[in-house]
């Protein structure tokens, strides 16, 4: 079963990599662009086929390691 | 005081935290992060810089799920002595020894460059040594060391006591262009509840011979093998 983690900046956290590559985007002039929020995505393949206990499993691993919940917000997705 | 240095793989300043631990008379010993305990009658636990395990996912935060880093947290809960040095000081946030989070530097520069300290407190077992409010001259070198954490946390940390450090000019005035970082309230270093662990950004071990410029560091270890 394929999972994906998406970890992303709070509100309200300074982003300087995200406003970096926003100015790089105006830069290269391409239009519309109100603003840049850079975050991390895990593509991740889970054993079995109980997407709860899969979900749960992610949950525990986003707590744990792959988000920084000072900072981060984390979201899970089965695939 | 017998110091107990952990190895991470990526670390690069334990060759540099010994050495100021030896000059100031410390026996130190090198610890492997996949080791389970401590040398017996470990005193002192140090997290040199560098850079854990390439700096892969957050800075720190691999290492702060090493094995080791049980043994360091009973060690810390036991009232022992940690100190957290640039990567080190990420490992402690990392690992929930110490509040809040060092971000990317404001200006997304990687500095490297000579810093001024105001010791912010001199009657803990780090700073016996030095005055109250004076600047010291170290060294920083880090592209991640915007200390942010929850308002919350900030007023504890503030009303606590528990900043160690912060950035300030030769005159010891605090902040603006002093702060290279951006970091909050010109945090360059916290302590525990307990005072008993200390994470800084800063290089104090890289400022303890005049060969280099500078020995204003080495007050941080001799207050240490003080105590």
């Amino acid at each position: 079963m394929k999972a994906r983690v998406t970890v992303t900046l709070k509100t309200g956290v300074l982003d300087p990599q995200g406003k970096a590559i926003e100015g790089a985007l105006h830069s290269l002039g391409i239009d519309g662009i109100a603003s840049v929020r850079q975050g991390k995505v895990f593509d991740i393949e889970v054993e079995g086929d109980d997407a709860e206990a899969a979900k749960a499993a992610l949950a525990a691993a986003s707590e744990k390691l792959l988000a920084n919940t000072v900072v981060e917000n984390y979201r899970v997705d089965i695939l | 005081m017998k110091a107990a240095i952990v190895l991470f793989p990526g670390s690069n300043r334990e060759g540099d935290a010994a050495r100021a631990l030896r000059q100031a008379g410390a026996d130190t010993q090198i610890v492997w992060h996949d080791d389970h305990a401590l040398p017996d009658r470990t005193d002192l636990v140090v997290l040199p810089g560098g850079f854990s395990y390439g700096d892969y996912l957050r800075c720190g935060a691999i290492a702060g799920r090493a094995k080791i880093m049980d043994a360091v947290r009973a060690h810390a809960a036991r009232g022992g002595y940690v100190l957290g040095i640039c990567n080190g000081f990420q490992i402690l946030c990392e690992s929930g020894l110490l509040p809040g989070v060092l971000m990317r530097n404001r200006d997304l520069r990687f500095v490297c460059k000579r810093q001024f300290l105001r010791v912010e407190r001199n009657d803990t077992v780090f700073t016996r040594v030095y005055k109250k409010h004076q600047a010291i001259d170290v060294a920083i070198a880090h592209g991640e060391g915007n200390y942010e954490a929850h308002e919350e946390t900030i007023r504890e940390l503030e009303d606590q006591g528990r900043v160690a450090f912060r950035y300030c000019n030769a005159q010891a005035q605090v902040g603006g262009e002093a702060n290279p970082n951006g970091s909050t309230n010109d945090i360059a270093g916290i302590y525990s509840e307990k005072l008993n662990v200390l994470g800084m950004m800063p290089h104090p071990e890289n400022l303890i011979d005049p060969l280099v410029g500078g020995i204003d560091g080495r007050g941080l270890f001799a207050s240490l093998v003080a105590a």
